[in-house]
């Protein structure tokens, strides 16, 4: 194969249709950020769940005036109960340290919270999150000790599935993206089939073989999907450094969010490009099998 | 060398077909004027052969390979032993006369040694060296045509078909394509050669096949373009 040849007319063709190439590109670019987006979330969500499912499911917070009894009694409670994996006790200057770290970017909060705001509590991760409800029945609100028995799971719950529409959102508009990249590249094919519809017909004439005659437009289109892809990944990294490290620092420090780690962009970037690339190439394959004779 | 057997083509927008049971034989080497009026069938006849369109019913076979059912990667290698001509020249505007004749060996991967070779030893035949890095606009008709015949004839065809090559041409300039056109046939080519000029066709006497309403209404060796005209 001329590898000259073949990339003079990929050349030629994206020049003379560059109002449509441009939109292509930009279409496709939009079309792949998003999906890196939704996969970038996607890859939080399950981060998340890994530092908040694990940790804590049932706080069991104390009463303001639980007594030393009271309070060594639910310890034994907690031991003893074969529903109970591990449980952590935290003090009240233990959940004010916490406490001032993961709000440690909004000063005039924490100065308001005077440091015994916050109640004692035992943090219980169950052998089984589902059974909440047996717990709270061992230790009735408002009673021996105990203030109140909070579902963190159901917190969390409410959160994640808040976090997975936000990422299915992002997907589905991805998809819309995509389906106008996949007709806008379509066009672009055709169009650059006529521009060149008399070197195709020599091409046709003196034997070229149809994969001959295709490589040039696939190929034009599959550069038009790299470089989307590449603009896509430059808008992920813009989003991060711009947005997720400056806006979100606070919480991404307290463990509140977990960072977006350079790792994860490295990860889905040829995922992004592949995808680009092959949606391209695939849909002026198509094209040309379809709307032009070669 | 070509048969067709029995070759009827309908065009789906038309109830006459374009070709109405045509059976005709053509040997290797032969030259073959294909005549009749505007409408007669002779491009159907010559696109057929190129495969590119399929008869309605009939068979064709090429170089003793049958064109029925043929499958479409094997169309580029049936058509790399056929060249083609046609009244509007079709060549690249923006290619040089070289690159327009070494166009037709790039694309089916001929080496640069070989091009570099061939397309200059084929201009010469053709009466255009010296002309080699004219673009297309820069030649009379009579030399764009003749840069279509060194493209057509440059990956040495065992088939010429031309349609209606000199349709565009003064009757002197069309002298020396077929000029060209005997000398091309004289090294082996068979060449096929739809015209309604019967100056061209009274001055060869060679083969001529009529056509009339896509069908044959005569084939006479050594003929003439009107019998009794
Ligand atoms: N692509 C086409 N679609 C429909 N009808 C066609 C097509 N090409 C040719 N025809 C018809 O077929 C007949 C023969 O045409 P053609 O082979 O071009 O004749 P010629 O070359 O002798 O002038 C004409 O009636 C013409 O209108
Ligand atoms: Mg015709």
């Amino acid at each position: 194969m001329r590898v000259n040849f073949v990339l003079s007319e990929v050349a030629t063709g994206l020049r003379r249709n560059l109002t449509m190439t441009v939109a292509m590109i930009l279409t496709t670019a939009i079309s792949l950020g998003l999906m890196g987006t939704g996969l970038l979330i996607a890859g939080m969500i399950s981060d998340m769940k890994e530092i908040y499912y694990d940790k804590v499911q049932v706080s069991i917070f104390l009463a303001d005036d639980v007594t030393d009894e009271q309070r060594s009694a639910i310890e034994t409670q907690l031991a003893d109960s074969p529903e109970v994996a591990t449980y952590l006790y935290e003090s009240k200057e233990e959940a004010y340290e916490r406490f001032r770290q993961q709000f440690s970017q909004q000063p005039e909060l924490v100065e308001n919270t005077p440091p015994d705001a916050l109640p004692e509590s035992f943090r219980v991760e169950l052998v089984n999150p589902e059974r909440y409800e047996v717990i709270a029945a061992e230790f009735p609100n408002g009673q021996n000790g105990v203030d109140q028995v909070r579902d963190e799971g159901d917190f969390l719950d409410r959160l994640f599935s808040l976090l997975n529409g936000a990422r299915n959102a992002t997907i589905a508009v991805a998809v819309v993206q995509a389906l106008a990249a996949l007709l806008l590249i379509s066009n672009t094919i055709q169009l650059a089939a006529f521009n060149r519809r008399n070197e195709t017909n020599i091409m046709r004439l003196v034997g070229a073989s149809r994969w001959y005659t295709q490589l040039p437009f696939i190929l034009e289109a599959a550069l038009a999907g790299l470089i989307g892809a590449m603009l896509a990944v430059g808008g992920l990294v813009l989003t991060k450094v711009l947005f997720v490290d400056k806006t979100l620092a606070g919480p991404i420090k307290a463990g509140i969010i977990p960072p977006v780690d350079w790792s994860a962009i490295a990860t889905i970037s040829p995922i992004i490009a592949g995808a680009g690339v092959g949606l391209a190439a695939v849909a002026a394959y198509v094209t040309l099998r379809l709307y032009v004779r070669l | 060398m070509i048969e067709l057997q029995h070759v009827t083509k309908l065009y789906p927008a038309s109830p006459r077909p374009a070709l109405d049971d045509v059976t005709t034989e053509i040997d290797k080497g032969e030259f073959v004027f294909l005549i009749g009026s505007s409408g007669s069938g002779k491009s159907t006849f010559l696109r057929l052969l190129l495969k590119e369109d399929d008869p309605t019913r009939g068979t064709i076979t090429v170089n003793g390979k049958t064109l029925n059912g043929m499958s479409k990667w094997q169309v580029p290698k049936l058509r790399r032993t056929m060249g083609c001509v046609f009244q509007d020249f079709r060549l690249l505007r923006n290619r040089t006369v070289a690159e327009n004749v070494a166009f037709a060996l790039e694309v089916i991967n001929k080496p640069h040694r070989t091009i570099k070779r061939v397309v200059p030893e084929v201009l010469e035949m053709v009466g255009l060296d010296g002309k080699a890095n004219r673009l297309p606009h820069e030649l009379s008709g009579g030399e764009q045509q003749r840069v279509a015949i060194a493209r057509a004839f440059v990956n040495r065809p065992l088939v010429l078909l031309a349609d209606e090559p000199t349709g565009n041409l003064d009757p002197e300039t069309s002298e020396g394509i077929m000029l060209l056109l005997e000398r091309i046939n004289r090294t082996g080519t068979t060449v096929i050669m739809a015209t309604h000029d019967y100056h061209i066709v009274d001055s060869m006497r060679r083969r001529v096949i009529e056509l009339n309403g896509g069908q044959i209404t005569r084939d006479q060796s050594r003929g003439v373009y009107g019998v009794g005209r």
